[in-house]
């Protein structure tokens, strides 16, 4: 099978090499496909990815457990929240650790929240990349208070670096809770308007129904996870599949679409939204009752409080062990996955006792996806292909890690 | 259990077992990994989640190969582990999961271990003549001087660039 990308000395007169990205406006982070076309029929797409390896998996190995949670922001900068959940997860399994109700609660609320920010990105700048630019306009006035709710919570905007092993960074603020109901009340007015933008807008269906179109069978066989997968029919979704920090405990419903196209698949991640801000409704309710700590009160994994450390002989030196020696980890290995909002996310820790891990590796849902582009595209308009990439969205920072 | 049904229909080629955290692992003996998937793939595990590779570089055999599988009707995982040593191929599963393709591609970058019958085994991350494989143990944590040696200027990226000037 032929499947290297085209070069000069194979081009005859009909077709055409063009490169799309590195820096194309459209090309969500740093990609390249090199594309062969014949007329405006794409021949073939050859994705080149790797612009932004940054090697986070060899950090990893060189970092104690604590301190790759920074570097989780920048696997997928639109939900950061929801990957720094995910590992987090991935070291309390390999611990064998149970965090406290309200630390689950609140990283239920953030990663629902993160969901929506990163579905907001993924129709809008999808919209925006065939030409309608309006809809994104009316869902980034929401994602802005997101992104407040975000600062108050942990401090940034992007870069959260939220969890903690065993719970949370701190617990939310006062101011946090009136603005989310502020939030709660307006998002779903949004994302009315914007349906009413786009759903039935001929111009929309026409560039999105049937494109992209994919069968359960190969979305299953390529390795597509989440919104992806389940616009082709797949009703996959861990949250209910394979529960964690009570999923199971919340009322919610899991979209699916029918024939996996880029219409249906934004349709999936328009209803994504809605369900989430169910799943948000129920926490924001549930945290007006639950209380307690934020973090687990073992001080072998979680930093002791800072005026024990100041007063304390104990916790200081708890304090010293842990920053210096790191957590005492057992010998073994995990993989862990949650649903991120672009689908599986999972981390992969091999542990041979010491203070970093001996291996880790992320299992990032948007490199199976994107590996598929070349099938998906094959045959069609060039159009298509920024249809098809802004629906499959692609992050690189966490393609290339 | 699925274990066991695989010991039984392929006797030979489950090295050892064993469970961790509720996470159940098979090491498979490398040469008949495409036995054993297609094994799992009949007894429902569809999806290749993720391939990725190990190096215990003061071992021999020197890498861990490691495959999570998941089975989306009972949604039960199981991981495969097949151990190679430094330049020995494995079987590539890429004909029955396509989703193979690009992670063997990341192994081979990272790893340096080659897969046969694999459709295009090109490095997938780093640039093609990029010297040595980053996530062994033995390369270096800065990237040592692999990135003054080397042309990038004879590599397949810099004449694609190049091709509409």
């Amino acid at each position: 099978m032929e499947r290297t990308a085209p070069t000069l000395e194979r081009l005859d007169d009909h077709r055409m090499i063009v490169n799309l990205g590195p820096s194309h406006p459209s090309t969500h982070g740093t990609l390249r496909i090199v594309l062969e076309l014949e007329g405006e029929y794409v021949l073939s797409a050859t994705p080149e990815i790797g612009y932004l390896h940054r090697g986070v998996e060899k950090l990893g190995e060189s970092l104690s457990y604590a301190q790759f949670v920074p570097l989780t922001d920048r696997l997928n900068y639109c939900s950061s929240l929801m990957n720094n959940v995910g590992y987090a997860q991935a070291v309390e399994k390999l611990l064998d650790l149970k965090i406290p109700p309200r630390a689950e609660l609140i990283r239920v609320l953030v990663s629902e929240l993160a969901r929506i920010g990163d579905h907001i990105v993924c129709v809008g700048i999808n919209a925006v990349d065939i030409g309608a630019y309006t809809a994104f306009l009316y869902l980034f006035k929401e994602r802005e208070t997101l992104y407040d709710l975000f600062e108050m919570a942990a401090g940034q905007r992007m870069h959260t670096s939220f969890t903690r092993i065993g719970g949370l960074f701190r617990d939310l603020p006062e101011p946090f809770l009136p603005l989310l109901d502020q939030f709660l009340e307006s998002m779903p007015r949004s994302i009315d308007e914007m349906e009413r933008l786009l759903t039935r807008n001929p111009i929309w269906v026409d560039r999105t129904k049937g494109v992209g179109r994919i069968s359960a069978e190969q979305a299953i066989g390529w390795g597509y996870t989440g919104p992806c997968l389940r616009s082709a029919g797949v009703a996959q979704d861990l949250r209910k599949a394979q529960p964690y920090l009570g999923y199971e405990t919340f009322d919610f419903d899991i979209p699916i679409g029918t024939c996996g196209d880029v219409y249906d698949r934004y349709l999936v991640r328009t209803e994504e939204m809605r369900q989430s801000l169910r799943i948000v409704e129920q926490c924001a309710r549930r945290l007006r009752e639950v209380s307690g700590p934020i973090i687990v009160d073992d001080y072998k994994v979680a930093l002791p409080p800072k005026e024990k450390v100041y007063t304390r002989m104990e916790s200081l030196i708890h304090h010293f062990k842990l920053v210096m020696h790191g957590i005492d980890m057992p010998v073994g290995e995990v993989y862990s996955a949650t649903e991120a909002a672009n689908g599986e996310l999972g981390f992969y820790l091999v542990s041979d006792g010491a203070k970093s891990p001996y291996r880790i590796h992320v299992r990032p849902p948007c490199f199976p996806i994107f590996s598929s582009l070349n099938e998906q595209v094959k045959g069609r308009l060039i159009a298509d292909v920024i249809a098809i990439l802004g629906s499959m969205n692609v992050i690189a920072g966490e393609l290339d890690r | 259990m699925i274990i066991e049904r695989m010991e039984s229909a392929m006797p030979g080629a489950v090295l050892d077992h064993h469970a961790f955290r509720g996470d159940r692992t098979v090491v498979v003996l490398a040469g008949r990994l495409p036995e054993v998937a297609a094994l799992l793939f009949e007894e429902g595990f569809q999806q290749l989640m993720d391939v990725t590779a190990v190096d215990w570089y003061e071992r021999e055999p020197r890498f861990d190969v490691v495959y999570h599988f998941l089975n989306l009707v009972t949604q039960e995982r199981i991981r495969l582990k097949a151990q190679v040593r430094e330049g020995e191929a494995l079987p590539s599963l890429s004909v029955r999961f396509r989703s193979a393709e690009w992670s063997e591609r990341e192994v081979f970058d990272m790893f340096g271990i080659p897969f046969t019958g694999h459709p295009n085994l090109e490095r997938l991350l780093m640039w093609k003549d990029f010297p040595g494989h980053p996530l062994r143990k033995d390369f270096p944590m800065d990237g040592g001087d692999a990135f003054c040696t080397g042309d990038t200027g004879t590599s397949y990226a810099g004449r694609a660039c190049t091709l509409n000037l």
